[in-house]
Formats: C-alpha cells, structure tokens, sequence
C-alpha cells in the first residue's frame, strides 16, 4: 500500500534520515519506535508533504506521493496527526470537525450553502467516535490536553483516510489517558480498516497495537519486523533498549 | 540615450547621491524591520520630523560656526529621544500583539507626527540653507557637480561602513544580528531582548531623523514628503531583503540608479519601473537578493 | 449568527436609510451616501483581514481600478450605465485575480508587501497614463446618466447595491467556502491536512473583495463624477484598514460601523480644527490599547456582560 525507497532528508547539511526503506500492507498497524531526535517527525513530516526530502521517493497504492503538495496528498487518503496539538483553538469543538469534513467532501469552493447547516450528523457520528459528543459546543483550544488530542484524532480521520500517520499519539498523556486513548485508536483502526503508521517512544503501547515495527536511530532504520523480532534484534537491545534499561535503573 | 557622455555622468551621480541619502534612511528601517518585525510605517515621519527639527535648529544656531552640522546631530538626537519614550511608553506592549496592531500603531504615529508638524511649522514649504563650504559646484573634469550632493554620497557610505562595523564588530552589533536571526535563542541565554529591541528601534529612527536633516537642504520641506519617503524606504528593504543592510545598500543604489536613467530609458514611466522592480524581485525572491529565505 | 435582536437592529437601521431623504438635508444624504460606499469598501477588505486573517497592503488598488473602468467606459467609450457598472466589477475581479495569484504565494510580512508593490503599481500606471486617466489632473466630468443624477435617485440606488453586495458577502462568509476561509486563517498547516488548497482558498477570497472593491469604487466615481489618483495611494489602504479595525473585524458588520464612524468623526470635527488626524489617532490608540475587538466587538460584549 505504501512503499518508501530510499527516503533522505538533508537540512544545509545535517543528514536527518538516511536510506529509508520501507513497505506497509493494508491493514497494518505499524509503529516507528525511536527516541527523541531520531527523525521521527522529518520522517512523517516527508511522507505527507509538509517538507520536500532530498532523496527517494514513495508510492501510495502505486502511485508516486512524493513532490505533492500536503493538501493533494490528503485527497489522495492519508491522514495525519501531529505531535504537537494541531487543531483550530478558536473554533468550537463540532466546527473543528465540521470543517474537515467540508474540505473532504470537496465542498470547501462552495460560495452558496450555509457551511452551518452541513454534515451535521456526520459531524456528530465522528465526535461520538472518539467520545466527544457532551464537548461540541467547546472551544476547542480550551479543552484539556488529551481531549484535545482526541480532537486531533477526529479530524484526521475526517479526511476518511484509508492510511492514518499519527505523530507521537500519547505524547504528554498520563498513564490512564495513554491506554485509553491506545485502546480508542485501535478499536477505530480495527472498525473502519485503516492502515496506520504512528511514531511512539514508549515501548508498552507499541506492543499494544502494533503488530509490525520498526527502529529509527540517528535517521536511519537499523531494523524492521513483528515487535517480538525487533525487540529481540541485537542491536536495536544495545542502542535502545540498552538505553531504557539504564534509565529504569 | 548614452551618445552624451557628460549627461550620463550626471544622471550617475544624481542616482547616486539620491541612492546614498535614501540609504541612510533605509538602513535605520531593515535593522527595525529585521529585529522587531514590525512594519514601521513612521518611519517616514520619523525623516520628515528629523528634516523640520534641523530646520528650527538651524535657525537657533544660525552665526555658531559648524551650526548645520550641529543641528544634523541634533535631530537624529531629538528623535533618538522620541523614539525611547514611544517604545518605552507603547510600543513595546505590541511586540507579542499580532502584526495588524503593530501597523495600526505606526498609522496613529504618522497621523500624530504629521499633525505635531503643521501645529508646529505651519503648512508652508520650508527649506534649509546649504552649509557653508558647500554651497558651489565641483569641477569633476567633464562637468560641474553640487559639492552638497556629492558629500550626500560619502555620507552615505559612512553610515554604511559605520553601520557594518557596528553590527559585525560590536558586542551590541553581535546581539542585534543574533536577535534578527533567534530570538528564543538570544531569550534562552538569557540576554535582555527587549533592551535590544529598544536599541534597535531607537537607533533606527535616529538614523531616519539624520537622514532628514541631511535631506533637509536637498529637498523641500513640505507635509506629505514622509508619505513618499516610506514608500521608497520599502522598495529599497524589500529589494535588498528584510534587515539586511548590505541588501539595504544595494537596494538603495539600484533605486538612485533606476530613478536617473529611467527617466532616459523610459520618461513619463520611471515610477512605473520602479514598482514593477519592487513586485518582481518579492515575485522571484520574496526574501530580497541580498536576504536569506526563513525556515518555513 | 442572526439573532431576534440584531435583526430587529437591521430593520431599524434599514428604515432609517430609505427614510433619510424624507426628513434629512441634502447634506445628510451626501454624508451617508459616502459611508454607505466606503461601509461596502470596509466590508469587501474585512472579507480578507476578518475572515481570511489575510493583512492587505493594497486594497485601494481595486477601488481605484473599479473607479477608473466606470469613469472611462462611461465617458470616453460612451458604454450604457449598467454595461459599464458590470463591466468595471468584472475588470476589478480579473485584475484582483492576476495579481492576487501572486500574492497569496507569499506569506506574511511578504504578502503585505506584495499586495502593497501591485498597489502602488496601479497608482504609479493612473499617474501617469495621462492619456486614459488624467493624471494628476485626476478624471473630471464622468458622464453620469441623467437618470441617475439626483443626489435622491443615487442615494437609493448606492442602498439597493450595497445592500445586494453585503448580501452576497454575508451569504458568502457563512458558506461551506466560509467556513472553510476562517479555518486557514485559523491554522492554515491544519487547513492544509485535511486536503484544503490553501492558496487557492485565499486566491478566491482576493478575487471576491476586489470585486467588491472595485464596485465600490465605481459607486464613489458616480457619486464625485470625478476620480482622482490618490484613490490608488497607499494612505487609502491604510484608511479602509483603520475603518475596519476601528469597527472590529471579528463581525460581518464592525467595518461599515468603523467607515461610518470614521467619516461622521471627519465631517464634524474638521468643522472646529484641522487636528483631525490626531483625533482620529487618539481613537486607533485606544482601541489598540483597551478595545482590541473594535467598536462592534466592544458593544457585542458589554451586551453579553449586562444579560
């Protein structure tokens, strides 16, 4: 479904990603582990378009992806969320939604329809999906952090894609809104057959939904497979769980 | 139109010398633009005040030897001070205000220093009188050229080489370019920003109040002139790259350079020119030729 | 949102403009008149600042092009009223359409700029194509239709066009299209992540407050039967921005309260002292300082408070 060869990212100099191959099936969940500053957001921020890598090239269902524009590769049915909170802050909870679903539905150069009357119940059906229905009528930006996140959810998955990218999902989340948030994510990728890529740096809630991953250290993949193979790939043990080893000691 | 050896030597030097005595003006713009982001629309008042306060100053010391000089100094000072007390009272509780406001601030600026100088001068045309020793014309060979003019020029690659070794060789200079390029950097390390925002915004409006004044005996002083003058100083940011004052004097000699042999090249339409340059350049390189693109 | 109360607020204000001519001097008519022109050119710019979070640098171009295409297919062509009224809209809309796909390239300060070089390059083409627009001189003795040259007669028919043009803008900015403008104002990197076409987004909003511009434009050449080049000037920019901002450009309606205010404040106290700059600076600073939301802004949440 997604196929990635040879992806690089050269900032003036500093090589980000380096040699980046990679091959997603439909229907697989699959997780990037890596600690901070491994390349994980240039990653993701290369795949959907946001930077333009300065080498390789990706295909989605046969198609080149590389070079467009974030809007067009949206259309095209990948979706993001961001590890920073990417939402409308001024909006109201059910606009923030609203919205998305208006630029999915292709009615975004529409200058006749109130834009307040539409996808309404589509609206709804989506913050019911990610439990936000009683917070609607919120502003958004007012929200608490997870809750925010969940938003962010909402809105990726507005865009129906059939891949979701999710950058860092329970980054800044307590222990409890992490699993939650993680049995919310794979419940909605199990229903609608999504096709998700998530970065993550913790170890537990990979192995709660992944079931292929890979390591990203120093921006490059030092190894790809089911997470009972990476985990027990030398050197991944050395540089990363070596890693987390110490600091739990 | 360059068969006329001596009129092309003078078109060169009238670009030149309008080049030269727009940079100095500019100059004081892209360091404000370039620190504070802000677009300063006052900046041309800031000029047309610096012009009027040389004027009276040199009306008070009119009989002091070196008194034009003087009062050149003088206004830069004046303004040098308005500038402090603006930034110390107001602006600096926009700087986290989104540009819109800090624009809207500018305007009331312009309007209160356009209406300070009608209260104060009146209405009429005023001019300033030539400094002595320079007030005849130079034999430069081929033809004869006002000395003032030619000192406008050597002015304004003083202020120039002044300028760039302020901001390359200074420790004040050091922060100023720091705080163009990171401010969260220059937060991080725990220097005073808003000091050098203060200094930045201080010492570019004392050099727009110096570039008046020495414009001062060159034009004429009338209301309206800072409406024009701001315009020009943007052209000339623009071109050259925001806060880059190597990209501000190159800009500045292309619009001398442009405003003198346009007038040969295409009379009538040399402001024309002159704008299309201006929506060219943001067209091709939004960043100017001398400027570096900003991280998205 | 239309509430009971601001609709009832509307009718008021509505009665009393088609009244006006039958209790008020010619002055009056003239005064409103000349706000209910620049209300439409406030109103077509805050299509881009309000609601698209786009800071224009240019807007008078438009106006000027509107206001130039009326007096001269009018005069010099001798094109019917209502063939020259359209056409100068349609000439606004493709002039805003060329230059805005190059400005909305750019982000910004670069925008600002931008926006402000095509505009003082329209001002810098009227001043000096003498030829078509009179220069200096200014465009003098637009041939305005006889049928329409009764201060009365225009004064009702500048009502029924701006009334139609806010109309269509107040339909406009609460389209799906709408929406979908204040959500890149908003956060224009999202916009972009849910398959929105930021640039083009933005390309439409420039070309719709041109138009609106440019009409605007040609209702104050009938209103003057002259046009003269500081239409073009950047001060004129400056001008519908301040009105804007002065009446809050987070409502539909804050810029026409901002022009009206703007013009009744210069019409009286430009009677008593030619200070009418610092007045009028006076009031932007306090508005900077204390009333960031505008007039409109400030009155909405007074009302809010007493409820």
């Amino acid at each position: 479904m997604l196929k990635i060869e040879n992806l690089g990212m050269n900032f003036s100099g500093f090589q980000a990603l380096n040699g980046i191959n990679l091959e997603l099936q439909e229907g697989e969940k699959h997780a990037i582990l890596g600690p901070n500053g491994a390349g994980k957001t240039t990653f993701f921020n290369c795949l959907t378009g946001q930077l333009y890598p300065t080498d390789g090239v990706t295909h989605y269902k046969g198609k080149k992806i590389t070079g467009l524009t974030p809007s067009r590769i949206v259309n095209r049915g990948i979706a993001r969320s961001f590890q920073r909170i990417n939402i409308y802050p001024k909006l109201s909870v059910f606009e923030n939604v609203q919205v998305a679903l208006i630029a999915d539905k292709k009615m975004m150069f529409n200058l006749f329809r109130p834009g307040a009357a539409l996808f309404r119940d589509e609206t709804a059906r989506m913050l019911e999906l990610v439990n936000l229905t009683d917070e609607a009528d919120e502003t958004a930006g007012l929200m608490s952090y997870g809750k925010q996140k969940q938003l962010e959810l909402a809105i990726a998955l507005s865009s129906e894609p059939d891949l979701l990218l999710l950058d860092e999902p329970t980054a800044g989340m307590s222990p409890q809104e992490t699993m939650d948030s993680i049995a919310l994510i794979g419940e909605i990728a199990s229903k609608r057959k999504l096709t998700l890529l998530f970065t993550e740096h913790d170890m537990e809630v990979v192995f709660a939904i992944a079931d292929r991953m890979s390591v990203l250290h120093h921006g490059e993949l030092i190894a790809t497979g089911s997470p009972d193979e990476v985990r027990n790939n030398e050197e991944v043990r050395r540089i990363y769980l070596g890693e987390h080893a110490d600091d739990a000691a | 139109m360059f068969d006329n050896p001596m009129l092309t030597f003078i078109q060169l030097l009238n670009g030149l010398s309008l080049g030269m005595s727009l940079f100095v003006i500019a100059a004081g713009l892209t360091l404000i633009l370039g620190v504070l982001r802000v677009l300063n629309f006052a900046h041309g008042a800031f000029y047309m005040l610096g012009g009027y306060v040389c004027f009276s100053l040199v009306k008070l010391l009119s009989g002091v030897p070196g008194g034009f000089w003087l009062a050149a100094i003088g206004s830069a000072i004046a303004l040098a001070g308005m500038a402090y007390l603006i930034e110390r009272t107001m602006l600096r509780h926009l700087y986290e205000r989104d540009h819109l406001y800090q624009l809207l601030f500018t305007f009331a600026l312009v309007m209160i220093i356009g209406d300070l100088v009608r209260f104060t001068w009146g209405t009429q045309v005023l001019s300033v009188s030539l400094p002595p020793g320079f007030k005849g014309a130079v034999n430069l060979g081929i033809a004869y050229y006002p000395s003032y003019r030619l000192f406008l020029c050597l002015m304004g690659v003083i202020v120039a080489v002044g300028m760039w070794y302020f901001v390359n060789r200074t420790r004040a200079g050091r922060f100023v370019r720091a705080a163009r390029q990171d401010r969260e950097m220059l937060e991080s390390l725990g220097i005073n920003v808003g000091r050098i925002y203060m200094l930045t915004f201080v010492g570019g409006s004392a050099l727009a109040g110096f570039g008046g004044a020495l414009a001062a005996p060159a034009v004429a002083l009338s209301q309206g002139m800072d409406a024009e003058i701001i315009v020009q100083c943007f052209i000339i940011v623009i071109i050259g790259g925001l806060g880059s004052l190597g990209g501000a004097f190159l800009g500045a000699l292309i619009l001398g350079l442009l405003n003198s042999f346009g007038v040969m090249l295409v009379p009538n339409f040399e402001i024309v020119l002159i704008y299309l340059m201006m929506v060219v350049v943001l067209m091709i390189r939004p960043w100017g030729l001398l400027g570096k693109p900003e991280a998205q | 949102m239309i509430t009971q109360r601001n609709l009832i607020l509307l009718g008021i204000v509505g009665a009393a403009l088609l009244a006006l001519p039958l209790i008020g001097s010619l002055f009056a008519i003239y005064l409103v008149n000349e706000i209910l022109i620049f209300a439409l050119f406030a109103l077509s710019f805050n299509l881009l600042l309000g609601y698209g979070g786009l800071i224009s640098f240019g807007h008078a171009a438009y106006f000027a092009i509107g206001a130039y295409a009326c007096a001269v297919l009018l005069t010099t062509f001798g094109w019917p009223f209502f063939l020259a009224f359209g056409a100068a809209a349609v000439i606004s809309a493709v002039c805003a359409a060329v230059i805005g796909y190059f400005c909305v390239k750019l982000t910004e300060i670069y925008f600002s700029m931008l926006t402000l070089a095509f505009a003082q390059l329209v001002w810098a083409v009227a001043f000096k194509w003498i030829a078509v627009t009179g220069g200096d001189t200014g465009f003098i003795g637009v041939a305005v239709p006889d049928w329409l040259d009764v201060p009365v007669r225009f004064y009702y028919f500048t009502i029924v066009v701006v009334a139609l043009c806010a109309w269509i803008m107040w339909r406009i900015v609460n389209s799906a299209y709408g929406f979908t403008l204040v959500a890149t104002r908003e956060n224009r990197n999202r916009a972009e992540f849910i398959g929105v076409d930021v640039k083009r987004i933005q390309l439409v909003a420039f070309i719709l407050a041109g138009t609106f511009a440019g009409v605007a434009g040609s209702l104050f050449t009938l209103f003057n039967h002259s046009v003269f080049v500081e239409s073009a000037w950047w001060t004129q920019s400056a001008e519908v921005m301040i009105m804007s901002i002065l009446g809050g450009v987070g409502t539909f309606l804050g810029p026409a309260l901002g022009a009206a205010t703007l013009l009744i404040l210069d019409r009286f106290i430009t009677e008593w002292t030619v200070y009418w700059p610092t007045f009028l600076a006076i009031i932007l600073l306090a508005v900077l300082f204390f009333f960031p939301e505008g007039l409109m802004g400030f009155a909405s949440k007074r009302k809010k408070k007493g409820e």
